[in-house]
């Protein structure tokens, strides 16, 4: 086994943290070169959101990866994914009260009641908000059982994220089937992994009632 | 919503003959000193699939005056899901569709059924340029100069007879030169309809070009209907088959989802989509920095349209 050093943590993490930045770096390049199509506003909406919605499923995919296979090492990256799903999805955000709006809060009162699919990923950005700010060392002490319980809003973010897409296509649902596909895949692996927990605990419960039995039948053992 | 009768256009806006002939003869000098020749535009794709342009094509009073967007935008941003439910497809899936030869079907209430070339259609009509904005239905919009002629005083040879309640249009179906077709993302082939007083209307246009070219065939070549003041989805392209019929058609979009897309599909900022506001529009070719524009009824054409719908409640015939 290879033991992995402070700076070597470090390392890695930048390496991560830079990669992770690619898809703004791709975005940010594209409009400096006018390469955004006839409909940049919406091409910058369409890219942030689908970055959002990735880096939430790479998000939990990490976790995935420990309940399947027993790997630990992705696990010191799961914070800064999510953290970079958040980013997205308020650079997403950003596009659409900024850009597309262009800051009108009249224009946006009266849109967002019009449209549902801004109603549901709206609650999606307002799920991760919490998770955004208790994300640091400090929080998930204070917090204790609670950060669990509390990160566990994720799963719904990202429903909701997912609602979010396939309600604003107009027919081709392949893309958003996909994003589902792999949701519903992810969560699967956490319903299996949480019931079979349970029936372990029952039956080591059972097994401890049943040794608690025989000692009483047999005093003197 | 009631709307009141207007009808047609109002005399202001109407070019004095006069002044019309001495405009005429402007440009067939330009086009004649340019070209050196005057004969009718006539066009077909060149060898290496530039669209080759028309030679004259009459200004039109029914034309905006508004700066239109820019032939890449145009050519480059379509809905054409028969090739590709992506606004980038059929620009590149589109090069393989075969455009000649073509005909038109014209059939069902008509006492003069016939089968047209497109190359008969085109040489037989006088060209205009009809500068117009498209509002889709998704809440973005173009103003885009198609090259095509009124669709009523062509459909009027073929006799329709006094059963003609609607037209209904078809597209071509051919999914080995339609590969969106593959897919059942519409009930193919797509559908389209007017009621007849719509198609007769002088606004209701079949368009062979834009900017004066050949329509590429992306934009719905080689024969695509305009509506103006409809959403874009009712002006079908790639048209094979007119239809006149007794029965309201059942269009492609109102199959697919009838509650979010009816027969009329009038541009209507008070009457939203119901899953997003229809109040403005995004206007392409406009910076990242650039407010969306208010809507209009009727996309700006209420004058010379909103007769057609006097006494109906908009609401309901979405």
């Amino acid at each position: 086994m290879i033991r992995i050093t402070r700076g070597g943590w470090r390392f890695f993490k930048l390496i991560v943290f830079a990669i992770s930045l690619l898809p703004l770096g791709g975005i940010v390049f594209d409009a400096v070169q006018n390469n955004l199509g006839a409909n940049p506003i919406q091409t910058l909406q369409y890219r942030t959101g689908d970055w959002a919605l990735r880096f939430l499923l790479i998000t939990l995919t990490l976790t995935s990866l420990k309940i399947l296979f027993g790997m630990v090492f992705q696990m010191r990256f799961r914070r800064m994914m999510g953290l970079f799903a958040f980013f997205y999805a308020s650079l997403h955000l950003t596009v659409y009260v900024g850009l597309d709006q262009s800051f009108s809060w009249a224009h946006i009162m009266e849109d967002v009641p019009k449209s549902p699919y801004i109603l549901v990923g709206l609650s999606a950005f307002l799920l991760l908000l919490p998770l955004a700010l208790t994300s640091t060392h400090r929080m998930i002490q204070r917090l204790g059982r609670n950060w669990q319980r509390l990160h566990r809003l994720v799963y719904v973010a990202a429903l909701l994220a997912v609602i979010h897409f396939f309600w604003l296509v107009k027919a081709d649902l392949r893309e958003p089937a996909i994003y589902a596909g792999v949701l519903v895949f992810l969560l699967g692996v956490r319903v299996v992994h949480a019931w079979r927990k349970a029936e372990t605990r029952k039956r080591k419960l059972e097994d401890r009632n049943q040794k608690t039995a025989v000692r009483i039948l047999i005093p003197d053992s | 919503m009631l709307i009141k009768t207007n009808p047609g256009i109002p005399s202001s806006e109407i070019t004095d003959p006069a002044l019309f002939r001495e405009r005429r003869r402007l440009i067939r000098f330009a086009v004649g000193s340019a070209i050196g020749t005057l004969s009718a535009g006539l066009a077909t794709q060149t060898a290496h699939g530039t669209p080759k342009a028309f030679e004259s094509v009459r200004k039109s009073d029914y034309s905006l005056q508004e700066e239109p967007t820019d032939y890449e935008d145009i050519t480059q941003y379509n809905n054409f899901y028969e090739f590709g439910t992506s606004k980038e497809a059929p620009a590149v899936l589109s090069q393989g569709l075969k455009t000649r030869p073509w005909s038109v079907a014209i059939e069902g209430e008509v006492e003069k059924p016939a089968v047209v070339d497109i190359e008969e259609i085109i040489r037989s009509q006088v060209l205009e340029e009809r500068v117009y904005r498209l509002r889709c239905v998704e809440a973005w919009s173009m103003v885009v100069p198609w090259v095509g002629f009124p669709l009523g005083q062509w459909l009027k040879q073929f006799n329709p007879t006094s059963r003609a309640k609607f037209v209904e249009f078809v597209t071509l179906y051919d999914p080995d030169q339609m590969p969106g077709q593959r897919r059942a993302v519409l009930d193919w082939p797509y559908v389209e309809g007017l009621r007849i007083d719509e198609a007769m209307h002088p606004l209701t246009i079949l368009a062979v070009g834009l900017y004066d070219k050949v329509l590429p065939n992306q934009n719905g070549a080689p024969l695509r209907l305009v509506v103006p003041w409809k959403y874009g989805f009712k002006s079908i392209k790639s048209i094979v088959k007119i239809r006149l019929t007794e029965q309201m058609p059942k269009t492609a979009w109102n199959k697919s989802a009838p509650n979010e897309y009816g027969f009329y599909a009038n541009v209507n900022p008070d009457v939203d989509h119901p899953r997003w506001s229809q109040k403005r529009e995004r206007v392409i070719g406009g910076g990242l920095f650039t407010p969306k524009r208010e809507t209009e009824l009727f996309n700006g054409y209420a004058k010379q349209v909103g007769h057609l719908y006097a006494g109906m409640d908009l609401r309901k015939f979405y």
